[in-house]
């Protein structure tokens, strides 16, 4: 066998035992000195301790060592842990989750009256960062559409066709946009419609324009679903599309200005525009290490102790001696601000540092779909990647 | 009239055993541009592929997955500029392994480590979901 082929489980067994849990534990650990962070990249790449350790890409190890701890599920907000990837591989379903999972969010919006004092423009954008929510197996089965360009633009022209997307995705139909109205006008309460005089109140001195008038504030529940074709079977009752939070505040009108547009809703992309992005942010942290080399007592302890946020350190009483000890409680809450390495009293005593492969992430959703579910379908297109580049490489080889 | 509807058509009945048997799977689309390019001056060992529309994301993740194969002497990747949607990725290879099987082995190693994941998240996600109603962990 060449010196660098993988070793056998004897031989591994063998090479292990010169390394305590300790010795191998430090492996995985990133040190956060005062001024420094040393230790930062992965180091299990085959070859880099010697021939005496196997790193070589095993599915089955891989999945031994591979644990996944929950801690939060709320339907917008899940936290949880991975523990044994590497960072490029948690990193790719960080970046995936915030860029590359299709969502629904108006696109095109089409004006017929605007008197209101906000500009076409801006209340185009304002709708546009309203998120949107609906069936599921609606939104899935919903295609993609995408805009030609004019066919004077002759760069636009010759980049249309890339994406691999049906002759269909050309027009807009009723399998690929979501239509959606907004009508509102506004005028002065009166006491036949609303049961109060608007302008005899604004003569005595009422300011409040809720009071004054009828639809002055227009609300992004005001946002009118409207299913063509065969929408109506994916989006109906429950399934209906609405926005995920109905008290967004769109516009403000006063008497006699109206707004009267059509949306028109499509798939995209949060790496084309941000309103296309279905977590508010995900985002993931290593989970912190707190050495204590050194036993620290007594009022050294209780000053250790208000060096970290509340609930990483507890004083312990030592059996021993009857003093009390710190002893390190929960490091996830630590926010490894390294004020105790400012402090000399403890120089020496404490090693910080985080777990390079112990990933705690954080994904809040905005609501269209349900956190775990956007971590899940990030997993899928990472594989869909793969896959598809595997296709293109038997491509590729063929055509050598 | 009855025999000229009862002959038989050997050939229609061929033509479909053979249409049915290369029917493509409803997964992958009719036509894909092709999104991998081969850089000039590779070699079998030594080669440099341009991906299209791809970044760091699979950029860092097949780098890692490839460099965990012993039979890679160098791998790498970039983006040669920003403004431009290239990612290339340069492998290199000791004694006369193919850089193509090593590229397809990275890919398909991160095809299954994504399936892995996947379980084990669903199935610690159910778990959670059964034991803390409230959905929030006893600490």
């Amino acid at each position: 066998m060449p010196s660098w082929a993988p070793l056998t489980d004897d031989q591994l067994a063998e090479q292990r035992r010169g390394l305590s849990e300790e010795q191998l534990q430090q492996r995985r650990i990133v040190n956060i000195n005062s001024e420094t962070v040393t230790d930062v990249s992965g180091t299990d790449i085959p070859g880099h301790y010697g021939p005496g350790q196997d790193d070589t890409w095993d599915l089955n190890r891989f999945a031994q060592n591979l644990k996944i701890d929950y801690h939060q599920n709320k339907p917008n907000d899940a936290a949880f842990s991975l523990i044994g990837v590497d960072a490029s591989i948690a990193n790719a379903f960080r970046r995936i989750m915030l860029a590359e999972i299709p969502t629904l969010a108006i696109e095109d919006v089409f004006i017929f009256d605007n008197t209101s004092i906000i500009q076409d423009e801006v209340l185009a954008h304002r709708l546009g960062l309203i998120p949107l929510t609906g069936g599921k197996a609606g939104l899935d089965q919903l295609g993609w559409f995408k805009k030609p360009p004019p066919k004077d633009d002759y760069a636009a022209q010759a980049m249309y066709d890339q994406d691999d997307l049906p002759a269909s995705a050309s027009t807009p139909n009723d399998h690929n946009t979501i239509v959606v109205s907004l009508l509102v006008d506004c005028r002065w309460a009166t006491i036949d419609e609303d049961g109060r005089d608007g302008k005899q109140l604004a003569k005595d001195g009422e300011t409040d324009p809720a009071v004054r008038y009828v639809n002055s504030n227009i609300y992004a529940h005001q946002l009118v679903f409207e299913p063509q074709g065969d929408q109506t079977k994916w989006f109906d009752g429950e399934n209906a599309i609405k926005p995920v939070n109905p008290d967004i505040l769109i516009a403000k009108l006063r008497p006699g200005q109206r707004i009267n547009l059509r949306c028109h809703c499509i798939k995209g992309l949060g790496m084309d525009h941000a309103k296309f992005s279905p977590v508010a942010t995900a985002s993931y942290r290593l989970l912190p290490s707190i050495d204590i080399t050194a036993p620290i007592v007594g009022i050294e302890a209780k000053k250790f102790q208000r060096c970290f946020p509340r609930g990483v350190i507890a004083l312990e009483k030592d059996a021993n001696s009857g003093e009390t000890k710190a002893v390190v409680a929960d490091p996830m809450k630590d926010t490894v601000s390294r004020e105790c390495l400012r402090h000399d009293e403890f120089k020496g005593k404490v090693k910080l540092g985080r777990i390079r492969d112990h990933f705690i992430f954080s994904v809040e959703s905005t609501g269209q779909f349900e956190s775990d579910e956007l971590f899940l379908e990030s997993v899928r297109l990472l594989k869909k990647k793969a896959e598809k580049f595997k296709r293109h490489l038997t491509e590729l080889e063929e055509g050598r | 009239m009855a025999q000229d509807n009862d002959r038989e058509m050997p050939d229609a009945a061929a033509g479909a055993e053979a249409e049915e048997a290369t029917v493509e799977e409803p997964a992958a689309p009719i036509h894909e541009k092709q999104r991998l390019r081969l850089l000039p001056g590779s070699s079998d060992t030594a080669a440099s592929f341009a991906f299209d529309r791809e970044d760091h994301t699979l950029g860092n993740a097949l780098r890692y997955m490839i460099m965990k194969n012993p039979d890679v002497e160098f791998c790498g990747y970039s983006i040669p500029h920003p403004s431009e949607p290239v990612m290339n990725i340069r492998i290199q290879t000791w004694d006369d392994v193919s850089v193509f099987e090593v590229l397809r082995k990275g890919l398909n190693d991160l095809a299954e480590l994504c399936d892995v994941v996947e379980d084990k998240f669903t199935t610690a996600r159910d778990e959670f979901n059964d034991k803390n109603p409230d959905r929030i962990s006893k600490r």
